[in-house]
């Protein structure tokens, strides 16, 4: 008896389905589809960019251009793994591009044998060693992040704004405001500003380590437990913790690793600028957040794949290049962007609000 | 008399200024389903939640299997085989189904790639999760890939109901279960309450419905002001007796309680 019970639910609530089946519109189909693969709206932007530029200006397409762009892309992208990584427990970065200097300067200054770091001793000896120290820097700086933000429960947002802060007045006390110019290092600082031409096309090193993090993060995220879990813990805390999570030790890693990340980037850097000094960019942390956005991860938390980040990387990189080439101002291409990130997250609230 | 499998004495648990329990008993037999009933504030969630590693009573003792126990985390409860549904129901909206069965506890490959890159086996807890949730006769979720977010109320219910099932070796406790859900999807948890009795595994229903309550409990117990005020049998006191206990109308004495189990 209880059994045919279930059996006519069943049935019922199918038909109530069909019923759904019906109504669902060509937009709805688009917003399910977004829902569960929220990267395929970056992915279609960024060749409607790509096309639309190419067909205003042929020039927008030629090898040598796309060649500019991806490496253009490379600093940004390798930042935005570590945002994005944040961004999806949701928290938010803002020392990334501090942390980033931090760790290039550490390794520049042990490469090198130069006064300002006479606290030092091991400058200049190994820059193995400086390479090493300098990832490590980095990493330590995001485990401290990690470290306010799951002991003291203080918000990343207000965290991380400190601590943005604090590297960059760390990094000028110990090493002064010195640029270290790119032929003063080893040649091995610069590696990854070298590569190879593969047809007409320019890769560098860094680019094949980026793509490298790009992969391996996005492996790790889809196919192990901790990967599972930095999605529960992003998009529910206390349901991650009632299932059994220990949320705290995946928030921890999840900065440590960002860390680790940005102290790669360090070194990605000094190849793509060719010096290390301690006024790159100020808008990094910015451009990373907005790589982020874009490539529709969910500033809420738990929601989007890392791979986002870097099409939300080249989506800015090519629509300040397609407009730069179309004779369009900076100052207009600096609101255009700007546009960009709002349109981005208000697609993120209409995906997020899908019902079956 | 036989040993309760799961037995508190005199808990205590507060919250700033509030005390949400003051000196609880609880005992839970095996094989049973226990309603657990009281009014807002009665401490009933507090109460499971001691046992489901959610909270950690200020005071008081535990015994599982008659061996004691103090719970920190969930963890430690499951380690017990105790399965907890919560109230919230403590799902990961955006993940799929299988995941959220999984949660946790998730299952690593064999070989190689589990043990050095610690590859999930996704194929075999999808599998997994399609047969545990066809075994409970929950077969209207067509796609075990589908994020729990885009279900229905019941269905979420389902999902975390199944969740427990899968894992729970022996005590199940269910918080309001049935409280979100339409009269249809409340009929469809309490046949899977009577399924996993069946399977001989023990109940703890925290309910408002008196019918629901009176369809499927061995024993209710009465929690009021944070205490245990009494325990009765679906036949040994009426439902009007039951609300009457719940808000301090009656007392039944302790010789005319139902302890020990039916």
């Amino acid at each position: 008896m209880g059994v045919s019970r279930v059996s006519e639910k069943a049935s019922s609530e199918d038909a109530v389905g069909k019923e759904f089946e019906v109504e669902r519109t060509v937009l709805r189909r688009i917003q399910m589809t977004l829902h569960r693969y929220p990267w395929l709206s970056s992915l279609v932007v960024l060749i409607a960019v790509l096309i639309s530029f190419g067909l205003i200006n042929e020039r927008f397409l030629l090898p040598s251009t796309i060649s500019l762009m991806v490496q253009q892309t490379v600093i940004v992208g390798t930042l935005a793994i570590a945002q994005a990584l944040i961004i999806l427990t949701a928290g938010i970065d803002l020392s990334i591009g501090s942390i980033m200097i931090f760790g290039q300067m550490v390794m520049a200054n042990l490469a090198v044998f130069v006064v300002a770091s006479n606290v030092l001793p091991i400058a200049g000896q190994n820059p193995y060693l400086a390479i090493f120290l300098g990832i490590l820097a980095a990493t330590v700086a995001g485990a401290v992040n990690g470290f306010l933000i799951v002991r003291f429960g203080l918000p990343p947002f207000i965290v991380t704004l400190g601590t943005w802060s604090v590297f960059m007045g760390l990094t000028l006390i110990l090493f002064k405001s010195r640029t270290i110019q790119g032929p003063e290092m080893p040649d091995v600082m610069l590696i990854l500003g070298e590569g190879f031409a593969v047809g007409p096309f320019f890769v560098t090193f860094g680019l094949i380590v980026m793509f490298a993090l790009y992969f391996g993060v996005a492996w790790v995220l889809r196919n192990t437990a901790w990967g599972v879990h930095v999605y529960a813990v992003g998009d529910d805390p206390v349901a991650a913790k009632l299932s059994g999570i220990n949320a705290s030790r995946v928030l921890f890693s999840v900065y440590l690793v960002a860390g680790l990340i940005m102290g790669i980037a360090a070194f990605v850097t000094i190849g793509r600028v060719g010096s290390a000094s301690p006024n790159v960019d100020p808008m990094l942390n910015l451009q990373s957040i907005t790589a982020v956005v874009i490539g529709g991860i969910s500033l809420f938390g738990g929601r989007g794949a890392v791979v986002g980040a870097l099409l939300g990387a080249m989506i800015v990189v090519a629509v300040e290049m397609g407009l730069s080439l179309a004779g369009v101002d900076q100052a207009y291409r600096t609101a255009a962007i700007g546009i960009l990130v709002i349109v981005a997250v208000g697609v993120d609230q209409w995906i997020r609000k899908v019902k079956l | 008399m036989t040993e309760p499998i799961v037995k508190a004495r005199g808990l205590v648990k507060r919250f700033g200024s509030v005390t949400a329990l003051n000196g609880a008993d609880f005992d839970l037999f095996r094989g049973e389903v226990l309603a657990v009933i009281g009014d807002n504030g009665a401490g009933k969630s507090s109460l499971i939640k001691c046992f489901a590693g959610a909270h950690v009573a200020d005071d008081g003792t535990m015994w599982v299997n008659g061996k004691e126990v103090a719970f920190r985390s969930t963890q430690e409860a499951r380690e017990q085989g105790i399965e907890t549904v919560f109230q919230t129901l403590a799902v990961a909206p955006a993940l799929d189904i299988a995941s959220n069965l999984f949660l946790g506890r998730e299952v690593r490959k064999k070989g190689f790639m589990g043990t050095v890159f610690r590859q999930l086996d996704k194929k075999g807890m999808r599998r997994q999760a399609t047969e545990q949730l066809e075994s409970l006769g929950i077969n209207t979720l067509q796609d075990i890939t589908q994020a729990v977010e885009t279900l229905s109320g019941g269905q979420r219910q389902a999902v975390s109901v199944a969740r427990a099932a899968a894992f729970g070796s022996q005590v199940i406790i269910l918080d309001e279960p049935t409280a979100a859900l339409g009269v249809r999807e409340s009929g469809k948890v309490l046949d899977l309450i009577k399924d996993l009795k069946n399977r001989g595994l023990t109940v703890v229903l925290i309910s408002h419905n008196m019918p629901q309550v009176y369809e499927v409990a061995d024993r209710i117990h009465v929690q009021r002001l944070g205490k245990r005020a009494a325990v009765v049998t679906p036949k040994s006191a009426s439902m009007t007796d039951s609300v009457g206990l719940m808000t301090g109308a009656i007392d039944i004495p302790d010789g005319e309680q139902q302890l020990s189990p039916v």
